[in-house]
């Protein structure tokens, strides 16, 4: 009896619609999140991630409709977030039906949301995503979709996130992001190491012996991944049945 | 058949709902004492924080009509934190009263493993469970949570591990409860939610 490995697609989203990008530029439509949302509750997802990578204020209301629509397919947990800065904010994701929400920019701009949102909804509804990429000897982390760097070391970051409240690491690698290069164990694994919360390994999965690596190399408590799975790469139930032959304990579907 | 579900703020009450319409079971929210005490089946779901429940619960009036159900054979079922407000209090709010409708005190779970538990895991059965029927023995659950109750004495059914065993089913008469979130269990879940309200209503009439 153990904790099962989860793997998680994602679903990058302009509000509305599911789009597709390499290193978060020349983003492209995906799909209907419904649609993909209901093809993975079928399949065997552990649970969905759904994400408005352009998160401007105007079309918050689509995004929450999304949500919205999403919810309604499934019956695995649900986390949604996307340029969440206050509480109200964070309320309103989770009335729209999901069960966590995700901060990145805000949080490393105002630690104390991470507290505030944790004191309101619990830690284990607190996700904090990091979005982090290698410069020179360290891992920083990038704030606003990844144009900028706060200047802060991603894996202090990541302790000081859970200090403050959050429940979760939600860790993107931008080096490995949509490159299907596999993921950056390494930085998975620093973080894994310091922080008592599950992490969630992002950015660079292509082949199950990735997954297989992440979980055993880098030490995550989760994978997630988009693209692979959107295009039907990588199918669900053959990744976790290959993770389950190599000794990875997993959901396997009923 | 009223199924009722009690609306006080939590976030996984529109989760439960769906599960249980998924199923054609359609329940209603019950947030006033009138309401609960017209529930002929209570559920109460919960995610959060024990001391923000209980204070919830106390300043709407809602702790005695629960109460008051419970007496009176009413078939219940608390979802995660509301499996922890059955017992007498817990270590995450000091000295916030629990309903007490079973003794003993919710404890953290040992900081040696990560927390939350959060994912999905499977059970240990040490006695025959109603909410368990049907399920296969290696099936999975999910559960979000920090704290747990270490011991239910004769009422506990199923137990999980996450470095120390805590009770993730309790069955005792009309009271059942969960620690893992069956809305969000998948099929699984949705069978745990129909074998409640099967055993609540052994006629049938769900």
């Amino acid at each position: 009896m153990t904790l099962a490995r989860r793997i998680i697609p994602c679903l990058d989203t302009d509000g509305q619609r599911v789009v597709k990008g390499v290193n978060f530029v020349n983003l492209r439509d995906a799909g209907d999140p419904a649609a993909l949302a209901a093809r993975y509750n079928q399949e065997g997802a552990d649970e969905l991630v759904v994400l408005d990578i352009a998160a401007s204020r105007d079309h918050r209301p689509t995004f929450l409709e999304t949500i919205r629509r999403v919810a309604a397919e499934l019956a695995i947990p649900l986390t949604a977030g996307g340029g969440v800065a206050t509480v109200d904010e964070g309320r309103a994701i989770l009335r729209s039906g999901a069960d966590k929400l995700t901060v990145n920019t805000a949080a490393i701009r105002n630690p104390q949301l991470l507290t505030e949102l944790a004191a309101e909804f619990g830690s284990q509804a607190v996700v904090l995503a990091i979005d982090a990429k290698r410069v020179g000897s360290r891992w920083e982390a990038f704030v606003r979709g990844g144009r900028e760097t706060s200047g802060l070391d991603a894996v202090e970051w990541a302790k000081r996130g859970v200090a403050c409240g959050a429940g979760e690491i939600l860790l993107t690698s931008m080096d490995r992001d949509g490159t299907r290069s596999g993921f950056d164990l390494e930085l998975t694994a620093a973080v894994s190491d310091v922080v008592g919360v599950p992490v969630i390994a992002s950015g660079g999965a292509d082949s199950p012996k990735d997954f297989l690596d992440v979980f055993v190399e880098g030490r995550a408590d989760a994978a997630l991944a988009a693209s692979i799975f959107h295009d039907a790469i990588q199918g669900l139930g053959e990744l976790k049945r290959f993770l389950h032959a190599n000794g990875v304990p997993v959901r396997l579907s009923e | 058949m009223k199924i009722s579900l009690v609306e006080y703020g939590a976030g996984n009450l529109p989760s439960v709902e769906a599960a249980l319409a998924r199923q054609n079971i359609h329940t209603e929210r019950a947030s006033t004492p009138e309401a609960i005490r017209a529930a002929e089946t209570l559920i109460l779901p919960g995610v959060g924080h024990f001391g923000q429940l209980m204070r919830t619960l106390t300043e709407r009036d809602l702790i005695a009509p629960i109460e008051e159900i419970i007496a009176r054979g009413t078939p219940f079922l608390g979802i995660c934190l509301g499996l922890q407000a059955l017992f007498s209090g817990s270590a995450e709010a000091p000295g916030e009263p629990g309903l007490g409708i079973l003794s003993g005190q919710i404890a953290a779970l040992p900081p040696t493993a990560k927390l939350p538990h959060m994912g999905w895991n499977q059970l240990r059965r040490v006695r025959p469970s109603a909410l368990l029927e049907g399920l296969p023995p290696d099936s999975y659950f999910y559960f979000a949570h920090s704290y747990a109750a270490m011991s239910a004495g004769e009422a506990a059914v199923a137990m999980c591990d996450h470095c120390e065993p805590f009770v993730a089913v309790l069955e005792r008469g009309n009271v059942f409860a969960v620690q893992f979130h069956p809305e969000k269990s998948g099929s699984t879940g949705a069978r745990v939610l129909a074998n409640f309200i099967a055993a609540g209503n052994p006629r049938g009439r769900a």
